[in-house]
């Protein structure tokens, strides 16, 4: 069984990896929601074994689940939800702006990439400026 | 907007048993499954069928109070709850319980876990009025407009959505100074 | 005085629920916010009193004993950072309030920063792994929203990257805690303490690398800091002064408190953290030579100054954590300060590109007078707090044989007042070269508001008293470094006295 969930939390993580790797928000935001499934299945294996339901049933303490990683793993999907949430805002947001949702460069990155282009280029011409006037030194 | 005959018959049967369903959670959750996130979530399941049925102003009609208001009101009640047993003496979120000898019904019983879930429950509600206040109206310009393109959205009164309308009307200078794509730098 | 510790938490969280419930009254909300942040920061040095006298203050959630209940731990280092954490949000929320443009339009400005507050709060209190993620995950989402706040083009797409990274690192994290759980059956910090050493070597190690990786994400370590530079500075003035300020460092506070507390010596992977401190500070100096604009300048000495703080832990001797400590809360000071600056400029200059403004000497001298004590602090000259910061970590390295880093280090500094020069040049001698982009507000005889210029003052007031007491805050940071080379008197602080 547990081998069995382990396989869904790695095929989950895959796939949201991959997702995430794309450029466009809407597959970014579903592969952070399979990656969230996967992270929480894997925290309810991390329980151990399965069992009858804690606290409230009667019967042997040993045959109990654990009841703490329900408990993670129910906190972590409210989060994730919340979270998950957010980013839709977000990818909205970025549609009516752009109508849109690719993640774009950094802007100020490639204005300072420009920046260096022109020094360098400035300097090309003053190296070539140079070279003109010791040219005409020498004749 | 075009409303369907058998979108909104079903809404009127299925709202009203969804939102007991959502309470019985909500009261269930001390030691059953349910609780106030789950009985939230139940409620905007309801909350949701109306939309479709009439969109947000359907959304509106079924709630008078403004989404933050009852977003506000859950927290200040969950927090106010954790912090009671600090005046007392206890610890943060400590929780007794209460029995009462009601006459007909018999006897009740409810821990203060109860006033922490009941706030839990109305952040979620109110979380998901303010997403179909912030997302559900500016679909329906779309339908009327097309696309709209960046000055559209920017002219658009997509400000007073952000937050679920939770911006002030201040003076538009202010609105359009703070908007200026500034940074959108060469 | 353990009802005192869950209060630094509990009241933000009230004061947000109010400033929501109330958000049509704007003078209720600031009202709200300046009267919980200034509570806290009260409660907050009262506990810091109390933990330097014995120690430890420790609470238990819900009455539940130790390893089962939730535990929230006051020891010094967590003291020290909730304090100088508490006096910046709060001199940032009056700098908010003086500049008035975000915090006025949006409702939601208040409510959302005082989260923050609490988030920041709790993740420095609490004693259970898990509770640190959730903690992590409250500081994050109100970091998201603030960080978006105003939805214009820029602040989108760098907030896209902010958030999916921040979401990748949390998973990360929910995937680490379930890996520990399944190891040693529990969360709690001082519990696994002692559970930890108890797993063979490779796990530890895998273990403390996982953890380095995850808060490594958060506090900008050298691979994993690309997303810093881009998204902080498209955040309002006040918002990125403080995610400056705090956000990376609480990474930093996790790293500290997880390695020291969590692992044996022999398993704390020491060297790679010193490699990656190394890259650290040079890979953030460089790109912050590169930049054009004051705020990107100073998001890179971000990640410049974090490898400075990580470099000092690495060396794990008692000297070398004080350092690290000293240096972090000595950075929250500085860094929020040099941004509170940025925003004053970038204010009164209508930009904050270095070729857009200049001549602020003579416009706005305060500014200039703002900028310059912390800017010469944070490139370490004496006689400022900066110095006496870098110097313990040099010292640190020097005693513990690290001459290449020590090397590396001094090699940084003198680049770090390359650039703070490059600003000062830029900023406020000469003139501007190219029309700024923005409008610049005419600021008076201060050079800004009342409120704004007056809270900056405030915060070089404090990065000044931490060079006037020095000595005794050092001594405290040796305490608090000798704490957390002894993870026993933490474990017994919290799970209580063991046969």
């Amino acid at each position: 069984m547990s081998l069995l969930i382990a396989f869904v939390a790695s095929m989950l993580v895959g796939c949201g990896t991959w997702l995430l790797l794309q450029r466009r928000l809407s597959r970014i935001i579903i592969g952070v929601g399979l990656l969230g499934h996967g992270a929480n299945l894997l925290l309810l294996v991390s329980g151990g074994r399965r069992g009858t339901a804690p606290l409230i049933g009667v019967g042997d303490a040993a045959d109990f689940a654990d009841p703490l990683p329900q408990a993670l793993a129910l906190t972590a999907i409210v989060i994730t939800f919340g979270v998950t949430t957010f980013l839709l805002a977000l990818g909205f947001r970025a549609w009516q702006i752009s109508n849109d949702d690719v993640v774009e460069d950094d802007v100020e990155d490639r204005y300072i990439a420009r920046r260096a282009q022109i020094d360098r280029e400035v300097a090309d011409e003053i190296e070539a400026e140079r070279a003109q006037a010791a040219e005409e030194d020498r004749r | 907007m075009k409303r369907l005959l058998v979108v909104d018959t079903s809404v009127r049967v299925l709202y009203h048993s969804i939102l007991v369903l959502s309470l019985y959670f909500l009261f269930a959750g001390h030691n059953q499954p349910g609780g106030g996130f789950v009985g939230g979530l139940t409620a905007g399941a309801a909350v949701s069928f109306r939309y479709v049925a009439g969109g947000v102003d359907e959304v509106r009609k079924a709630f008078r109070l403004r989404p933050w208001t009852i977003l506000g009101g859950g927290l200040l009640i969950a927090v106010v709850t954790a912090m009671v047993p600090i005046a007392l003496g206890g610890s943060v979120l400590e929780h007794g319980d209460v029995e009462w000898d009601v006459p007909v019904i018999g006897v009740l019983k409810t821990t203060s876990a109860l006033p922490f879930d009941i706030g839990v429950y109305l952040v979620v509600v109110g979380l998901i009025l303010m997403m179909f206040e912030a997302f559900g109206d500016d679909l329906a310009v779309d339908d009327e407009y097309g696309t709209m393109g960046v000055g559209d959205a920017l002219e658009a009164d997509s400000v007073d959505h952000d937050l679920g309308g939770l911006t002030r009307a201040v003076d538009p200078e202010l609105h359009t100074r703070l908007r200026e794509p500034g940074d959108g730098r060469p | 005085m353990s009802q005192l510790v869950p209060l630094p938490i509990v009241l933000p969280l009230l004061g947000a629920a109010l400033s929501v419930v109330f958000g049509r009254w704007h003078g209720f909300q600031r009202l709200v916010g300046v009267v919980c942040l200034s509570t806290s920061l009260v409660i907050s040095i009262v506990l810091l009193v109390a933990a330097d006298d014995t120690g430890f203050v420790v609470a238990q959630g819900g009455g539940w004993p130790a390893p089962i209940g939730i535990s929230l731990v006051v020891d010094r280092l967590s003291a020290i950072m909730l304090v100088v954490s508490a006096i910046m949000l709060l001199a940032v929320l009056v700098y908010a309030i003086g500049q008035g443009e975000v915090e006025r339009v949006h409702a939601g400005f208040h409510p959302t920063y005082l989260v923050l507050a609490a988030g920041v709060a709790a993740s420095l209190l609490t004693g259970d792994l898990f509770n640190l993620f959730v903690s992590f995950e409250m500081m994050l989402a109100a970091s998201y929203v603030l960080i978006t706040m105003g939805g214009r083009a820029a602040q989108v797409r760098s907030g896209m990257t902010y958030v999916v990274i921040s979401l990748v690192a949390s998973t990360f994290f929910i995937i680490v805690l379930a890996l520990i759980y399944s190891a040693t059956g529990t969360i709690n910090l001082a519990d696994l303490s002692e559970r930890i050493p108890e797993l063979s070597g490779e796990v530890q190690l895998m273990f403390a690398i996982a953890l380095l990786v995850v808060f490594g994400i958060k506090a900008g370590l050298f691979p994993l800091f690309f997303w810093l530079p881009d998204s902080y500075p498209t955040a309002p003035a006040p918002v990125t002064a403080i995610f400056a300020g705090l956000l990376t460092k609480v990474g930093v506070y996790a790293i500290i408190r997880t390695q020291t507390l969590m692992f044996p010596i022999d398993a704390r992977p020491a060297t790679l953290i010193l490699v990656v401190a190394a890259l650290t500070m040079t890979v953030g100096v460089f790109g912050a030579i590169a930049q054009d604009d004051v705020k990107r300048i100073l998001s890179f000495h971000i990640v410049s100054q974090i490898g400075y703080m990580i470099f000092a832990l690495g060396l794990f001797t008692v000297a070398g954590v004080a350092a690290a400590v000293f240096y972090t809360f000595n950075n929250i000071i500085l860094k929020t300060n040099l941004l509170l600056v940025a925003g004053l400029v970038e204010r009164r200059g209508g930009s904050s590109r270095l070729s857009e403004v200049g001549g602020m000497v003579r416009t706005a001298p305060l500014l200039g007078l703002l900028f310059a004590l912390p800017a010469l602090s944070l490139a370490g000259l004496p006689p400022f707090g900066g110095f006496v910061a870098k110097f313990a970590v040099f010292d640190a390295g020097a005693w513990s044989e690290q001459w290449v880093l020590v090397g590396v280090a001094a090699f940084v500094s003198l680049l770090t007042m390359y650039s703070m020069t490059k600003i000062w040049a830029g900023a406020f001698w000469g003139e501007r070269e190219e029309e700024p982009s923005g409008r610049p507000e005419p600021g008076g005889r201060l050079g800004g508001p009342v409120l704004m210029v007056g809270s900056t003052a405030a915060v070089v007031l404090v990065g000044l008293a931490v060079m006037i007491w020095a000595a005794p805050l050092y001594a405290f940071t040796e305490r608090a470094a000798v704490d957390l080379l002894d993870p026993s008197r933490y474990v017994e602080a919290v799970l209580g006295e063991r046969p």
